[in-house]
C-alpha cells in the first residue's frame, strides 16, 4: 500500500508517496526529501535537534508520522536565510557563537525562530533560557544560544519598529 | 572538504590572524544546515542498516530468527556470525596503543548489554528497523557482574594509553605520620556516557577495492588504517571524510564493531549503506567514562602546608579489555608536596570497554582532589585559596621539573576578584539569598596537560597570491577550521581571507588526532611550519634574483607580511608574492612541514595548562535542590589564537563540570546489567536553564617552550577545576561534604 499527501515545505508544495507509514516527518525530511539540515540526536523526543516548525508552532519532527501532515506547512532550517543573506537569528548565532560542533543548531535556530513568534522572552534571559531549554547542546554554548536570541529579538523588534 | 564555500556573508572579520576573535569560518554553513555531517551523505543506490543489540550482560546468542527478518518486504541482507565474511584483522588484536577489542558478528559470545549481535540490511531505514526486531534473539544467559562489588579485582600494570598505574615520590607514610592535621576523603564517580549530539554514524560505498567512508572521526589517519586493516586493503584506498563531527569528547576515535560491519556490508551486498546509532547503541560499543572509587589522604603541618598527598583510585573496565580511567594521576602535577603517591586498581564488570572521554583521568580525578583539599583546608581553619596558595607548586611535584610556564597565581587572583571571593566566611551556612536558599562558595584549581602529538601539513603559495593548506584535521566543534586557519595564515604571511584550508579529508597530509587538548598544538604547528617553509622557498627566489627589490638581502633578511616579502632593514624593499611567483614562472610553490614537540623541552620541562574556577549554589534549605547560580573561570593556556572560540571552549568545559557535579550518571539494573538510562532523557546533561551563568576568563601566559607558537590547549581543562568548585560550594552551603557524584538531593537530606 502507499500513502499520497501533500505538504508545503519551506514555501514549496511537496506531494509525497511513502510505501510505509511509519516514516517520520524526521526521515521524510532527510532521507526521503534530500533535506538533511534538520538533525536527528535521538529519534524520540528528547533532545531538539529535529525541531523545526509545522503550521508555525514548533515541533519534534521525529515524533510525528509524515502521514498525518496531510496539508500542513513546514518550515526547516533550509528556508531560513534569504539565499546568502542570513535570518537575523543566524546571524546572532554566528556573532554570539551559539554554537560549536553546529550539530544541535539548526533544531536550536528553528526553536528560537518559533520562540520569538512566540512573543513571550522578549530580551529576559531567564525565560530565553527556559523557552530554549527543549533543545540541547552536548558541547553546552548555552551562553551563546542566549545571548543570541536575546539579540536576534532586538534586531527583529528594530525591524518592526522601522517597518511600523 | 565541504562542497560548499567556508566562508559565507554572516562570518564577521574583526581583525586579522592569530589573536583576533574572528566568529567561525564554518559558520554560515552550520546556521544554514547546510554543513553535511556523516549521516547527511545519501548516496546513489544506498541502503540502509540497523545493528540489534544484546539484551543480556552475559552468556550466548542461542538463536536469531533470520528467516523472519528476511522475509520482511524491503529486507536485502541478514548478517550473522553464520554469514559474516572474514575480516582481515582478528578484533581482538590490538596493533597500536589505540586499538581498542571490538565486536565484529566473531562469534555467538555476549560481553555486555547493547553488544551488537545481528546486521540487517534493507532499502530503509524502517525495513531495516523492523528486520533487526524480528530476529528475536533468544540466549543463554549467565549472571551480569555490574558494579564495584560483583565485579572481578585485578592489579593494573596501566592506567590510560600506557601510563604506569602507581607512582611514588618521597615518603609519604612518614609525610602523613608526621603531619599536625591529617584529612582522609573517600568519593565515588559514576559511569558516564559521552552522548555527543550526533550519533555514531558511517555511510561506505566501494568502488572495486576502494571504499570512501563518511563517518565523524578524530583522528583520520588513524581511522583510515584501522579500517584498512580489518577490510584487508591497503590504507590508501581507504578515503575517509569527517568535514564536521557533531561532538566527540574522545568517542569518536576509535572505531567500533558497527563501523567495521558497516563497511564490510557495503562490500558484501554490492552497494553503498548507511548505518546510524541509535542514541540506545551507543550505551556500550562506542566507550564511556568508567566509574571510580577513589581514596585521598593528605598531611599537613600547622601552617597548612602539605606533608604527604596520597591518591588512591579504583576504576572500572570491561571483562575483556583495559581501558582504566588514570584518576589518581591528577594528582601528581598541581599541590608542592615533599611525598607523593599515586595508584590504581581495576574491576572487570560486564559492560563495553571504557575509553577516553573529554578529560580522562582528569575529571574523575580533580574531582576528588579539590574536594579534599577543600577538606584539607578547612582542617586547618584556612580559607582555600590561601591553602593552595600555601601549596603552590614552584616546580612539577612528580618531577621536580621547572613548569614551562605557569600562571596559576594570576588565574587565582583575577578569578576570585571577578566572582568577588573576599569576604567568603569560613564556616559553612553562614549566607542566605532575599528568598531564604542557602547560598555557597566554593573553588577548585584546574590543571591539564600541554601535549604535542605529530602532525603533517602542506602549504602552496599560488601564482595569484592566495594559498592553500592542507592537513587532515578536525573539527568536532572546538574550531580547527578557524583557529588552524588562522595560524596557517600566519605561517604564510597572508591575511586568512586569502587562505583555502582544507582539512577533514583523508587525502590530506596526516592531522594527527583531534583530543588530549593537542589539536590545535599539533596540528597548528604543522599548519605553521608548511607555511614558513614555503616563505622560505619563496624567500629564495626573490634574494637570489638580481631584479628583485629583495636581491642579495638573504633568507634572514627578509620577512613575510601580508602577501608581501619585506626586507628587514630596508623596509622600502619589497616584493609580492604573486610578482617573485610569475619572474620565476611558478605557478604553485610548495612547503611542507611536521608538528611535533621539540624534544629536549619536553624532557626539561613540565608543561600543563592552568586554571582557577569558582562557582556558587544555591540550596534550598528544605527541599536541598541544587542550582549553580554563578560560575567564573580564570584559565592561562599559553597563547590563544582565537579567544571568541576559546572561551566557548571553556565554557563548554566548566558546563560539562556542572554536568559532572549534579547530572551525569549511567545506571544499570544489577540483576541484568541493562542500561537504565540509554535515552537522554533518563541520563541527564544540563539544559540551557541549568546553567544561569558562566564566564571564562582568559589570563595572559607566554610560553616559549610548549612549542614556537606558545600554544597549549583549551578543550578539556574548563572540567578539571569545576566539579570541585561545585562540591565544594556545595558544602559552603550546606556543611554536607559531598561523597558521591554526582550529588543527590538525596545526600543533602539525609546528611
Ligand atoms: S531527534 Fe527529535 S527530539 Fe531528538
Ligand atoms: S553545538 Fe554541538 S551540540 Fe550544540
Amino acid at each position: 500500500m502507499t500513502y499520497s499527501f501533500s505538504l508545503t515545505v519551506n514555501g514549496a508544495t511537496r506531494a509525497v508517496e511513502i510505501e510505509d507509514p511509519r516514516v517520520t516527518l524526521l526521515d521524510l525530511l532527510r532521507e526521503r526529501l534530500a533535506l538533511t539540515g534538520t538533525k536527528k540526536g535521538c529519534d524520540r523526543g528528547q533532545c531538539g535537534a529535529c525541531t523545526v516548525l509545522v503550521d508555525g508552532r514548533r515541533v519534534n519532527a521525529c515524533l510525528i508520522l509524515a502521514v498525518t501532515l496531510d496539508g500542513a506547512e513546514i518550515e526547516t532550517i533550509e528556508g531560513v536565510a534569504d539565499g546568502n543573506r542570513p535570518h537575523p537569528v543566524q546571524e546572532a548565532f554566528i556573532a554570539h557563537d551559539g554554537f560549536q560542533c553546529g550539530f544541535c543548531t539548526p533544531g536550536q535556530i528553528m526553536s528560537a525562530i518559533g520562540l520569538l513568534r512566540e512573543g513571550e522572552t522578549g530580551e529576559d534571559r531567564e525565560r530565553i533560557r527556559e523557552g530554549m531549554s527543549g533543545n540541547l547542546c552536548r558541547c553546552a554554548a548555552y551562553a551563546g544560544i542566549t545571548e543570541a536570541v536575546a539579540a536576534a529579538q532586538r534586531a527583529l523588534a528594530a525591524g518592526d519598529r522601522r517597518r511600523a | 572538504m565541504p562542497d560548499t564555500p567556508l566562508t559565507g556573508p554572516g562570518h564577521v572579520r574583526l581583525g586579522s590572524n592569530s589573536g583576533q576573535p574572528l566568529t567561525r569560518r564554518d559558520g554560515f554553513l552550520k546556521v544554514t544546515g547546510a554543513a553535511t555531517f556523516a549521516a547527511d551523505n545519501r548516496p546513489a543506490g544506498l541502503l540502509h542498516a540497523v545493528h540489534a543489540i544484546s539484551t543480556i550482560a552475559r552468556g550466548r546468542v542461542r538463536s536469531l530468527d533470520v528467516a523472519a527478518a528476511r522475509a520482511h518486504p524491503g529486507v536485502v541482507e541478514v548478517i550473522t556470525p553464520a554469514n559474516r565474511p572474514p575480516l582481515a584483522r582478528d578484533q581482538d588484536d590490538k596493533p597500536t596503543m589505540f586499538s581498542w577489542r571490538v565486536e565484529t558478528l566473531q562469534d555467538d559470545r555476549v560481553r555486555y548489554a547493547g553488544q551488537p549481535i545481528a546486521l540487517v540490511i534493507a532499502e530503509t531505514l524502517e525495513a531495516a528497523t523492523e528486520g533487526a526486531h524480528l530476529l528475536a534473539p533468544g540466549y543463554a544467559p549467565e549472571p551480569a557482574r555490574i558494579g564495584f562489588e560483583d565485579g572481578e579485582a585485578f592489579e593494573a600494570e596501566t592506567v590510560g594509553i600506557g601510563s604506569p598505574a602507581a607512582f611514588v615520590r618521597g615518603e609519604v607514610e612518614a609525610g602523613l605520620a608526621g603531619a599536625t592535621v591529617r584529612v582522609e576523603f573517600r568519593v565515588e564517580t559514576p559511569t558516564q556516557y559521552h552522548n555527543a549530539m550526533e550519533p555514531h554514524a558511517i555511510v561506505a560505498a566501494w568502488d572495486g577495492d576502494r571504499v570512501t567512508i563518511d563517518s565523524p572521526n578524530q583522528a583520520i589517519a588513524m581511522g583510515q588504517a584501522a579500517f584498512a586493516g580489518f577490510l584487508g586493503i591497503p590504507p590508501e584506498n581507504v578515503t575517509l571524510r569527517s568535514p564536521f563531527i557533531g561532538g566527540g569528547f574522545g568517542s569518536k576515535a576509535i572505531l567500533s564493531g558497527p563501523h567495521v560491519l558497516a563497511a564490510l556490508a557495503a562490500r558484501m551486498v554490492g552497494r553503498p549503506v548507511k548505518l546510524v546509532f541509535r542514541r540506545d547503541q551507543m550505551v556500550g560499543p562506542v566507550g564511556h567514562r568508567g566509574a571510580t572509587r577513589q581514596r585521598l589522604r593528605l598531611g599537613m603541618d600547622r601552617d597548612g602546608h602539605l606533608t604527604a598527598l596520597d591518591h588512591e583510585a579504583v576504576v572500572m573496565t570491561s571483562a575483556f579489555d583495559d581501558f582504566l580511567e588514570p584518576a589518581a594521576n591528577a594528582s601528581q602535577n598541581i599541590y608542592a608536596t615533599p611525598a607523593l603517591a599515586t595508584r590504581h586498581g581495576g574491576v572487570r564488570v560486564d559492560l563495553g570497554t571504557p575509553g577516553p572521554m573529554r578529560a580522562p583521568g582528569e575529571a574523575s580525578g580533580s574531582a576528588a582532589l579539590e574536594c579534599a583539599v577543600d577538606e584539607a583546608a578547612v582542617a586547618c581553619g584556612i580559607d582555600p585559596l590561601e591553602f593552595r596558595l600555601r601549596n603552590y607548586a614552584e616546580t612539577d611535584p612528580a618531577t621536580g621539573r621547572p613548569y614551562s610556564s605557569k600562571a596559576l597565581r594570576e588565574c587565582y587572583a583575577q578569578g576570585a576578584e571577578r566572582f568577588g571571593w573576599a569576604g567568603r566566611p569560613l564556616a559553612p551556612r553562614r549566607m542566605r539569598d532575599g528568598a531564604g536558599r542557602l547560598i555557597g562558595w566554593g573553588m577548585g584549581s584546574a590543571l591539564f596537560p600541554a601535549p604535542m602529538f605529530r602532525a603533517e601539513a602542506r602549504a602552496v603559495l599560488r601564482a595569484d597570491g592566495t594559498a592553500l593548506v592542507e592537513t587532515s584535521a578536525v573539527d568536532m566543534g572546538q574550531g580547527a577550521w578557524t583557529a588552524l586557519a588562522q595560524i596557517a595564515a600566519d605561517g604564510l604571511g597572508l591575511p586568512v581571507e586569502r587562505i583555502e584550508f582544507r582539512a577533514g579529508h583523508s587525502d590530506h597530509p596526516d592531522g594527527g588526532v583531534a583530543g588530549g587538548s593537542g589539536h590545535t598544538a599539533t596540528a597548528g604547528s604543522a599548519l605553521f611550519g608548511a607555511g614558513a617553509d614555503a616563505v622560505a622557498r619563496l624567500a629564495e627566489l626573490a634574494t637570489g634574483h638580481p631584479d628583485s627589490p629583495l636581491f642579495g638581502a638573504g633568507n634572514a633578511g627578509v620577512e613575510a607580511r601580508l602577501g608581501r616579502l619585506v626586507h628587514r632593514e630596508d623596509p622600502g624593499r619589497h616584493e609580492s608574492y604573486a610578482d617573485i611567483l610569475a619572474r620565476a614562472g611558478i605557478a604553485e610553490l610548495a612547503g611542507q612541514a611536521v608538528g611535533a614537540r621539540d624534544p629536549a623541552h619536553a624532557r626539561d620541562r613540565a608543561m600543563f595548562s592552568h586554571g582557577a574556577v569558582f562557582a556558587e549554589v544555591q540550596v534550598d534549605p528544605d527541599l536541598c535542590q541544587i542550582r549553580v547560580s554563578r560560575l567564573v573561570g580564570a584559565f592561562a593556556a599559553g597563547r590563544i589564537i582565537n579567544p571568541h572560540l576559546a572561551r566557548s571552549q571553556l565554557n563548554g568545559g566548566m558546563i560539562w563540570g556542572l554536568s559532572f557535579a549534579l547530572h551525569e550518571e549511567a545506571l544499570h539494573d544489577p540483576r541484568t546489567g541493562r542500561s537504565m538510562n540509554a535515552d537522554l532523557a533518563g541520563y541527564h546533561v544540563p539544559v540551557n536553564a541549568d546553567v544561569p551563568s558562566v564566564e571564562a576568563l582568559l589570563v595572559h601566559e607566554d610560553d616559549p617552550y610548549v612549542n614556537p607558537l606558545g600554544v597549549k590547549g583549551v578543550g578539556e581543562i574548563g572540567i578539571t577545576g569545576t566539579v570541585g568548585a561545585i562540591a565544594n560550594a556545595v558544602w559552603h552551603a550546606t556543611g554536607t561534604r559531598p561523597r558521591r557524584f554526582p550529588i543527590r538531593i538525596r545526600d543533602l537530606l539525609e546528611a
